[in-house]
């Protein structure tokens, strides 16, 4: 579903690469949350990954994003690579000393720990930006 | 060839629509140029946001009032 249009809030796009193992799912249940909390808005990597044109040109055009990658391997940077996507932010949960296993049960304090990180990396690319530029992706100017 | 402006109606998706239109005048081709605002059928499209340009099938442009001379260099190229 496409943002309000003229809606100020949720122009940051979250993308998590949602994978099968505990940083894979905590990185989707803090986007999750973080979309209910009006921070941003997830947005679907799986569109992206299969060119799908709406959801490829979305990611290219919107100023303000971030990727999350549970772990090194990085699909969801190597999903932005292939489709010459510019990554904006990025953040992988391993490298916040979270280990990765197969336990599913996700931990609440884990959740809030990258949420935190999501929001740090967001909040301090926000300050760099120009305002012209910040001010481009808004639905009314 | 068929292009859609997908937005809702804000003052950004009628600015779109007028440079669509224009763009295609100016071109002096063959187009049919519809405006949705139907917001389930833009859900359609995978588009994070509106306005939204779409040229036969493929969206061109999200969440920004696209220039008529970028407009031309897409629907010339088809």
């Amino acid at each position: 579903m496409p943002q309000d249009c003229c809606a100020p809030e949720g122009n940051i796009m979250i993308l998590a690469c949602s994978g099968g193992s505990n940083v894979g799912q905590l990185s989707n249940q803090a986007a999750v949350e973080l979309t209910q909390e009006r921070f941003g808005r997830m947005f679907c990597l799986a569109g992206i990954g299969g060119h799908l044109s709406g959801f490829v040109q979305s990611a290219k055009d919107i100023p303000k994003m971030v990727a999350i990658d549970g772990c090194s391997l990085g699909c969801a940077k190597a999903i932005l690579e292939h489709t010459e996507i510019p990554n904006k932010n990025y953040l992988v949960l391993t490298d916040l000393g979270i280990e990765k296993n197969k336990d599913f049960k996700l931990k609440r304090e884990d959740i809030e720990k990258v949420k935190e990180a999501i929001r740090e990396v967001c909040n301090q690319e926000q300050t760099s930006i120009p305002m012209a530029e910040a001010g481009s992706g808004s639905c009314c100017g | 060839m068929e292009i859609k402006v997908l937005g809702p109606g804000c003052p950004k998706c009628e600015a779109t629509e007028k440079n669509v239109r224009e763009a295609v005048t100016e071109a002096g081709l063959d187009a049919q140029v519809e405006k949705v605002t139907d917001v389930m059928e833009i859900a359609k499209y995978g588009v994070f946001g509106t306005p939204a340009v779409v040229v036969d099938g493929e969206v061109k442009s999200v969440g920004k009032i696209p220039g008529k001379d970028e407009i031309k260099a897409w629907i010339e190229k088809q």
